[in-house]
C-alpha cells in the first residue's frame, strides 16, 4: 500500500501466522486487470478460495475481494505485488475479525420434495433461508451468510437431493473507517511525485 | 468575427491523421530517433507511415524480433533512454517475449509496439492472431490493447511515462490493424501522472535519520549496491556518501560500473561467482546497507545464512522489494538520488581503515589462489580471464562491455575494468543466452562515440548469430570477442561439479566462425596462442568497423570462486 495501513503489522522474524486473509484490491476500470491481478497469485502458486468483483462507491473504481489461506508474511508480499501494478489503485489485506463479510448461496430442489416432505420445509425455516422462485418442477432457495452457514444448509438438504448449488465469492467491508475517497486524494498527491 | 478566427486557429492546430501515422508522430513527440523492429502483416500500416518519417525516426531492421528487443535493451542500457521496438502480431509479438521478460527482471525501460489483427477478428484464431496482451501480462510493467485510432496518443503517452518513471520496465501497446487505419484529429500531450501509480515514494525523513544513525554507529559497515544507482543517475551522490562515511562497497552485476573499478572503496563483486572478500565479509559486517538492489538469490546464496548478524538498511524505490527476500531494520523508500543526497549531511566522516583492510587482506587471498592464475597464466591453454586482462589494457576502462550468459559473462563481470557508469551491459536476472550480439548493436547505437565490445561464448553467439546481418546492413561498429571453449561452459561446469562429469548435451560441434564472419563482410581472426593475444586484441580495438576476434580458450576451465547453490555466501569456494 502507498501508506502503511493499520492492518499491516509486522511479525517477529520467523513467526508464521497461517490463516484466512481477505484481500481487497481497488483498480481502475480496464480490460484485462482481473488477469493481471490473478497472475500475482498464480505466480506464487496460491489458490484463490473465492473472488468477487464489482464497482465500488467511487465511480470508475472497481473492487476485487479475494480470499486466500496463507502465511501472513506471504500475504503481505502478495499485497505489495498487487499494489505495484500500475492500474491498481490500492490493495489491502484483513483478517476475518477486521471485516463484516457475507456470501450468498442458491439451492435448486425438486418442488415435490418441499410439498411432500415437511422435514425439508423445517430445515429451510430453521436456517432462515428464503424461497426465491417456486415453479412446478423446481424451487430455488437463497441463503446468505458465512460459508459455514451456507455449507450447513447444503449438508442438511443434500440427503434429500439437491439439483443444483452455487455459492458466490465473499464480499467484505472493513471495519476501519478510512474512506476510499480520502485515500484517492492522498494518492492523487503522491502520484504527482515523479 | 472573433469566433471564426478561433475556429480557424483550431483547424490549423489539429490535423486528421491515420492511427499508423499517429504512432510515428507520438514517437517523434517523445524524442525517439531510433527504433528496432521487423515488419509483418498487422504492423504494415505503421511501417508505411515510417517511410515518410525516415529523417526523424531511424528504423533498424534486425534479423529476428528477439534481436530487435535485445537491441532496444542494449540501447536503453547504454544511453539511459527508453528503447523502442516494433513487431507484427502473432509470431512477431511472441518473439519479443524473452526480451520483455529480460527487461522486466532487469528494470529496463522499453516501449514495445505490436500490430494486431482487425478488432472484429479478435478471438477468432485469425491469421497471425495471438493474445499478446495476455501473454505479456506477467512480464510487462504495464500493457494495453488499442482498438480505436483516437486512443493511440494517450496509450503511447502513458506507455512512455510508465516505462521510464519510478522503477523502469518494459511496456507493450498492442494496436489492431483497424486502429492503425482509422483517422482522427491528432493531438499529443505527454503523460505526467497516472493517479493509481506512485512513481517515486516520498522519502520519510525519520527513516533517513534512523538509517544515518545505524551507519554512523557501525564499526563494520558494508554497502551492497545494484543497478538502482545507475537507473537513478545517482553515481555521484553514491560515491560522495561512501567516501564521506568510509563505506566499503560491493556490487551486484547489474550495479557493475556505477563505481569505478579502481576506487579504493570498491571491494568487488557480490554473489555466486563474485569476489571472495565481499561474500565472506557479508557474514561479518555489523550494518549491511543495500542501495538499489533486490537481494537476488544469485547474490545472497542461502537466505537462512545471509548476514544474520547484521542490521539491514535498504534504500529502494520499489516498496515490493522491501522485506521480499531479506528482512530490513530500516527501509528508506524513494529514489536513491534524492535519498542519498538527503543522507549525506546526516553522516559522520569516517574511514573504517581496519575493517577495509580486512577486504584487502581477503582480496590478496583471492589474488594468489584464483585471480593470478586466471588472468596471468604462464603456460597451458588460454584462459578467459587473461583475455579480459588484455582487453582492459587496451580499453583503459572506457569501453562498454556487453556480455552474453555463462562462464564468459562471469569472467567479464569479474575482470572487466570500468571508469564510467553504464558500461557493463549484461542479462542479469533472466540470464538470457543470445542477449549479447543484438544488445551490443543497440548499445553502440545508443552511445555511438564509445567503443562497444561484445564478449560472447560460442553457445550464446549462435542463439542470435543472425544479427551479424544487422551489423552488415547498418555498418554499426561492434567488436565481437568470441571466447570459444566448444562447450556450453557453465552448464558443463555444473555437470563437472554436481553431476559426476556427465556432460549431457553440452559439447558443441561448431561451424567455422571465420567463414561466417567473412560472409557478413566482417573482419575477423582466430587465435589459439598466448603470444598472439595482446596484438590480436589491439588490432580488434583499433580496427575501423566491426570485427570478430575468436579466441580458442581452455575447454574445461571452471569459474571460481563459487558459492554452490544452497550454501552460505561465506562458504564461497576458491577451488
Amino acid at each position: 500500500m502507498k501508506e502503511n495501513n493499520s492492518s499491516v503489522k509486522s511479525l517477529p522474524f520467523g513467526e508464521v501466522r497461517r490463516g484466512q486473509y481477505t484481500i481487497s484490491v481497488f483498480t481502475e476500470d480496464q480490460i484485462g486487470l482481473l488477469n493481471r491481478v490473478s497472475i500475482i497469485f498464480t505466480r506464487r502458486h496460491i489458490n484463490i478460495e473465492s473472488i468477487a468483483a464489482s464497482e465500488s462507491e467511487v465511480k470508475g473504481i472497481h473492487r476485487y475481494t479475494i480470499v486466500i489461506s496463507e502465511d501472513e508474511e506471504l500475504v503481505k508480499k502478495v499485497v505489495k505485488q498487487l499494489e505495484k501494478q500500475v492500474d491498481v489503485v490500492g490493495a489491502f489485506y484483513h483478517t476475518n475479525d477486521e471485516l463484516v463479510f457475507q456470501e450468498i448461496a442458491l439451492y435448486k430442489l425438486p418442488s415435490t420434495l418441499i410439498v411432500s416432505d415437511g422435514a425439508v420445509e423445517r430445515i429451510i425455516r430453521s436456517h432462515n433461508a428464503r424461497i426465491l422462485a417456486f415453479e412446478k418442477e423446481f424451487t430455488i432457495i437463497e441463503k446468505t451468510g458465512h460459508k459455514e452457514e451456507t455449507q450447513l444448509l447444503f449438508d442438511e438438504l443434500n440427503p434429500y437431493g439437491i439439483l443444483e448449488f452455487v455459492r458466490s465469492g465473499r464480499v467484505a467491508i472493513t471495519k476501519p473507517m478510512k474512506q476510499l475517497k480520502e485515500y484517492l486524494k492522498e494518492l492523487e498527491i503522491a502520484s504527482l511525485n515523479n | 468575427m472573433e469566433l471564426t478566427k478561433i475556429q480557424e486557429f483550431d483547424l490549423n492546430r489539429t490535423t486528421m491523421v491515420t492511427g499508423s501515422e499517429a504512432v510515428v508522430k507520438c514517437l517523434v513527440e517523445e524524442g525517439v530517433d531510433i527504433i528496432f523492429g521487423y515488419p509483418g502483416g498487422a504492423i504494415m500500416p505503421v511501417y508505411d507511415a515510417l517511410y515518410d518519417y525516415q529523417n526523424e525516426v531511424k528504423h533498424i531492421l534486425t534479423r529476428h524480433e528477439q534481436g530487435a528487443i535485445h537491441a532496444a535493451q542494449g540501447y536503453a542500457r547504454s544511453s539511459g533512454r527508453v528503447g523502442v521496438c516494433l513487431a507484427t502480431s502473432g509470431p512477431g509479438a511472441t518473439n519479443l517475449i524473452t526480451g520483455i521478460a529480460d527487461a522486466q527482471i532487469d528494470s529496463t525501460p522499453l516501449v514495445c509496439i505490436t500490430g494486431q489483427v482487425h478488432s472484429h477478428l479478435l478471438g477468432t484464431d485469425a491469421f497471425q492472431e495471438t493474445d499478446v496482451v495476455g501473454i505479456s501480462m506477467p512480464v510487462t510493467k504495464w500493457n494495453c490493447q488499442v482498438t480505436k485510432a483516437e486512443d493511440i496518443p494517450a496509450a503511447i503517452a502513458k506507455a512512455f511515462y510508465v516505462a521510464q518513471s519510478g522503477r523502469p520496465g518494459p511496456v507493450l501497446v498492442d494496436i489492431t490493424k483497424d486502429a492503425q487505419f482509422g483517422e482522427f484529429e491528432f493531438e499529443y500531450e505527454k503523460c505526467q501522472q497516472v493517479r493509481s501509480y506512485v512513481a517515486k515514494p516520498i522519502i520519510n525523513k525519520d527513516k533517513l535519520k534512523e538509517a544515518a544513525e545505524l551507519i554512523n554507529q557501525a564499526k563494520k559497515p558494508l554497502v551492497v549496491f545494484g543497478q538502482g544507482v545507475i537507473l537513478a543517475r545517482a553515481e555521484e551522490e553514491f560515491k560522495t556518501v561512501i567516501e564521506k562515511a568510509g563505506l566499503p562497497s560491493a556490487w551486484t552485476i547489474m550495479g557493475s560500473s556505477a563505481l569505478p573499478t579502481n576506487h579504493d572503496l570498491n571491494v568487488g563483486m557480490l554473489g555466486m561467482h563474485g569476489n571472495y572478500a565481499p561474500n565472506v565479509l557479508t557474514n561479518q559486517c555489523d550494518v549491511l546497507i543495500a542501495v538499489g538492489m533486490r537481494f537476488d538469490d544469485r547474490v545472497t546464496g542461502n537466505l537462512e545464512k545471509y548476514a544474520k548478524q547484521a542490521k539491514v538498511v535498504h534504500f529502494e524505490i520499489d516498496p515490493a522489494e522491501i522485506d521480499k527476500n531479506v528482512n530490513t531494520d530500516v527501509a528508506v523508500l524513494g529514489d536513491c538520488k534524492e535519498s542519498l543526497s538527503l543522507l549525506l549531511p546526516l553522516l559522520k566522516e569516517n574511514n573504517h581503515a581496519n575493517w577495509l583492510n580486512e577486504f584487502y587482506r581477503l582480496r590478496d587471498v583471492e589474488l594468489s589462489k584464483v585471480i593470478n592464475a586466471e588472468t596471468n597464466p604462464k603456460s597451458g591453454e588460454l584462459t578467459m580471464g587473461e583475455v579480459m586482462r588484455r582487453v582492459n589494457t587496451h580499453t583503459e576502462g572506457k569501453a562498454i562491455v556487453v556480455t552474453d550468459v555463462g562462464q564468459h559473462q562471469m569472467i567479464a563481470c569479474r575482470y572487466a575494468e570500468f571508469q564510467q557508469s553504464k558500461s557493463m551491459i549484461t542479462s542479469g536476472g533472466l540470464g538470457t543466452m543470445g542477449f549479447c550480439l543484438p544488445a551490443a548493436i543497440g548499445a553502440k547505437m545508443g552511445m555511438p562515440k564509445k567503443q562497444v565490445i561484445a564478449v560472447v561464448g560460442d553457445g550464446g553467439f549462435q542463439m542470435t548469430i543472425q544479427e551479424l546481418g544487422t551489423i552488415f546492413q547498418t555498418k554499426v561498429e561492434v567488436k565481437i570477442l568470441l571466447l570459444n571453449n566448444q562447450f556450453l561452459g557453465m552448464v558443463r561446469q555444473w555437470q563437472d561439479l554436481f553431476f559426476d562429469k556427465r556432460y549431457s548435451a553440452t559439447e558443441m560441434v561448431n561451424p567455422d566462425f571465420q567463414t561466417i564472419a567473412k560472409g557478413y563482410g566482417i573482419a575477423s581472426k582466430q587465435i589459439k596462442e598466448r603470444e598472439l593475444l595482446n596484438d590480436a586484441i589491439k588490432e580488434m580495438i583499433e580496427h575501423k568497423g566491426s570485427y570478430l576476434l575468436e579466441v580458442m580458450v581452455g575447454k574445461e576451465n571452471n569459474v571460481f570462486p563459487m558459492v554452490p547453490t544452497g550454501c552460505s555466501v561465506s562458504d564461497i569456494r576458491l577451488e
